[in-house]
């Protein structure tokens, strides 16, 4: 429960369909302010919305294990030139890995999250809303994970969860969804938290043909297929990253057609079930558009050409509303 | 049935407490502050309350500031102490937060402790000198019950500090501990009820004659400037009821429970391998029974010993309700793993032996249920 409105009401559909439940959240990041996760505020939502619900609430304090298997990798992709997604290792580590290990050990059958997914015969499947699809983040769980998982709003749309929410009566009902990566706070935003881990170099920007055309403040906060923020000249077709080398300071523009490809390549493959090759549609971010494409081993082929892929970022691969499995661009 | 072994959190309510404080709360409403009859008869119930205090912390009646907690009576030492005369304040690493963050506040240092838990007298003396404008000390440690050597500390204090005040946390000393003869020669001394069968929301601090405090609190100027706002009559009242029966009653209480709780300390460590007691049990108030368990998170052990009707505490619960590493077990060198396995089992005068029994039973259940997952 971390005090949203999608985990209040995932614990109350768990209870009407007659679980025992017990609600717990997840503190894993010391947050100075007075908002913002797992701060005082809300914990203290998702502690209300508990009581509300009449079940019991606990708070389990991960802060080590996030820092070190979240927060700090994240940092140190970022100075590798990657663009991380801490979201997909959380839910890895954390939330499937230290928190579904702990559940067992306290002799419980499952963890319930508030995400927009769903399990059919063993096997994760897009939410019902699609605007609010969550399996991408999911998909590094595999067989086992699955099988101690549910997620009860996975049948609704966004609507009837809030919807529900009213109806109960739940304090979060109204709350909006958060949106950025949970420890990056408004404020100082992804920038203030990097700068505090990891060096930041200026780098310079290039042309295909090695030209200076531009700078930005901070290779390390540049990601591949961006556009703004490359300190361009105005004038001429629009300029994309097509490629950051943080060790050497530079990243490589140009235009539209030279971002796109046929194809990318993935490590740290994970497969809900047997390995798969043949047609997929490969889904490239969190709300992307799946693409067609083919899988064979490790290499993914676009059947139409393909914005690249920033290196870090998870490639997803689905039949229909299957997620077959997924892994990061290289 | 409910094993409650969490005393040092918070205590049941003296029976006679209740009784004193209902006539405050139903037809004796008056606000102490005013001037007709009904004022002053709670004005007459908040002084009798304090003689009452006042006797059991070996202090005069003027000398009685009452507050709304432990906390806030901690604070108003600490903050108000310096207010006053601003310096060098001083701390031990093992206070509870409420003096540590005070002493944060107003840039102060911690002074470390022995593997033992008590002060390093030796490390105090070389952080005390002329500058130094409070030291404070709590007489009892809240997670691991050590007792701290406080005449020592007051000792060194006038020898090499002699214009500091010092401060001591009596909050958790007493219910075991003599503290009018223990705290003697401390300046300011907090209490509160809550831990002595007493309501919650109500404390007192010790301010002896001549120490001068900067308020925290500004209003109406009660209790001579030094607290301002309404008193919590019913509180104050159940207070000093609480208080003179927790004296009366203290060597009795020390000698049943100390054997209840050697019991279960003594049968828990010959159930469980890898079990340490953490501090030394001589040391140590008579209902402290603080154990450390390889292999065992805390979190998850709570989790499991709550489900069997026991209800203990481990490390320091902050307000999220998360475990977290302990300050005191960091200052005494316990290893941080060993840390996240701590379980604090607190005793007190309402303890029953079926009580432990539970507890003696549960907890290496619980801790075998855990290693085998």
């Amino acid at each position: 429960m971390s005090g949203g409105v999608d985990s209040s009401v995932a614990a109350a559909l768990l209870l009407e369909q007659g679980h025992d439940v017990v609600g717990v959240t997840l503190k894993l990041w010391e947050n100075p302010g007075d908002g913002g996760c797992c701060s005082a505020a809300e914990i203290e939502d998702a502690r209300r919305v508990a009581q509300q619900l009449g079940i019991d609430h606990w708070v389990f304090g991960f802060t080590e294990d996030f820092e070190t298997q979240v927060v700090a990798p994240y940092a140190e992709a970022h100075a590798a030139g990657l663009t991380p997604n801490p979201c997909i290792e959380c839910n890895r580590h954390i939330k499937f890995g230290r928190l579904l290990r702990r559940a067992r050990q306290l002799g419980f059958d499952a963890v319930a999250t508030g995400h927009h997914a769903r399990i059919r015969g063993g096997r994760l499947r897009r939410g019902a809303d699609r605007a609010k699809d969550q399996s991408y983040v999911l998909y590094v769980l595999g067989r086992e994970e699955l099988e101690g998982c549910l997620f009860p709003v996975g049948e609704l749309t966004k609507a009837e969860v809030r919807a529900k929410a009213r109806s109960l009566g739940l304090r979060t009902a109204g709350k909006p969804d958060s949106q950025d990566v949970c420890f990056v706070t408004t404020s100082g935003g992804r920038e203030a938290l990097l700068a505090s881990r990891i060096p930041l170099h200026a780098g310079r920007v290039v042309d295909a043909a090695g030209a200076l055309v531009g700078r930005v403040g901070a290779v390390e906060l540049v990601t591949v297929g961006q556009r703004r923020g490359l300190g361009l000249a105005g004038g001429g077709p629009p300029q994309f990253a097509l490629a950051v080398d943080a060790a050497a300071r530079t990243v490589t523009v140009g235009p539209l057609p030279n971002l796109l490809t046929d194809r990318v390549e993935l490590a740290g493959i994970t497969w809900a079930g047997e390995p798969t090759a043949g047609p997929v549609e490969a889904q490239t971010s969190a709300h992307g558009a799946p693409a067609p494409a083919r899988v064979e081993g490790a290499t993914v082929r676009f059947d139409r050409p393909h914005r690249r892929v920033a290196p870090g970022q998870s490639v997803v691969l689905y039949r229909g509303d299957e997620v077959l499995g997924g892994g990061l661009a290289k | 049935m409910l094993a409650y072994l969490d005393n040092a959190a918070t205590t049941p309510m003296r029976p006679e407490a209740v009784e004193a404080m209902l006539p405050y709360l139903t037809e004796r409403f008056g606000n102490p502050s005013g001037s007709h009859a009904l004022s002053r008869e709670a004005k007459k119930a908040v002084e009798e309350a304090r003689d009452v205090v006042a006797a059991a912390l070996g202090a005069a009646p003027g000398e009685v500031v009452f507050t709304g907690s432990g906390t806030e009576s901690d604070n108003l030492a600490v903050i108000g102490a310096y207010g006053a005369r601003p310096g060098a304040v001083v701390c031990s690493a093992v206070e509870h937060h409420a003096v540590l963050h005070a002493t944060e506040a107003v840039g102060g240092r911690r002074a470390p402790v022995r593997p033992d838990g008590a002060v390093d007298l030796d490390a105090l003396a070389a952080m005390l000198d002329p500058s130094v404008s409070a030291v404070a000390v709590m007489l009892a440690n809240n997670e691991v019950g050590t007792i701290q050597p406080l005449a020592d500390v007051v000792a060194l204090v006038r020898a090499r500090a002699p214009q500091a005040v010092v401060v001591t946390d009596a909050v958790q000393a007493f219910p075991w501990v003599d503290v009018a003869t223990a705290a003697a020669g401390a300046d300011l001394v907090a209490v509160s009820a809550h831990k002595f069968g007493g309501p919650k929301g109500v404390g007192a601090l010790v301010v002896r004659q001549g120490v001068k405090l900067a308020p925290i609190i500004h209003g109406g100027g009660q209790e001579r400037d030094r607290r301002s706002g309404t008193y919590n009559v019913a509180g104050i009242v159940a207070m000093a009821a609480a208080m003179q029966a927790t004296v009366a009653g203290r060597d009795a209480t020390v000698a049943r429970v100390g054997a209840q709780r050697d019991r279960l300390a003594d049968g828990l460590l010959a159930q469980i391998d890898g079990a340490l007691e953490t501090g030394d049990r001589a040391t140590k108030v008579a209902g402290n029974c603080h154990l450390t368990f390889e292999g065992v998170e805390a979190e998850a052990l709570l989790v499991l010993l709550d489900g069997a009707g026991v209800c203990a505490s481990a490390g320091s619960a902050c307000t999220s309700g998360a475990i977290e590493p302990s300050h005191v077990l960091e200052a005494m060198g316990v290893p941080r793993d060993r840390g996240l396995g701590a379980l604090r089992l607190s005793l007190g005068p309402s303890t029953t032996d079926d009580e432990v029994d539970v507890a003696l039973e549960a907890v290496p259940e619980a801790i075998a249920r855990l290693r085998a997952a």
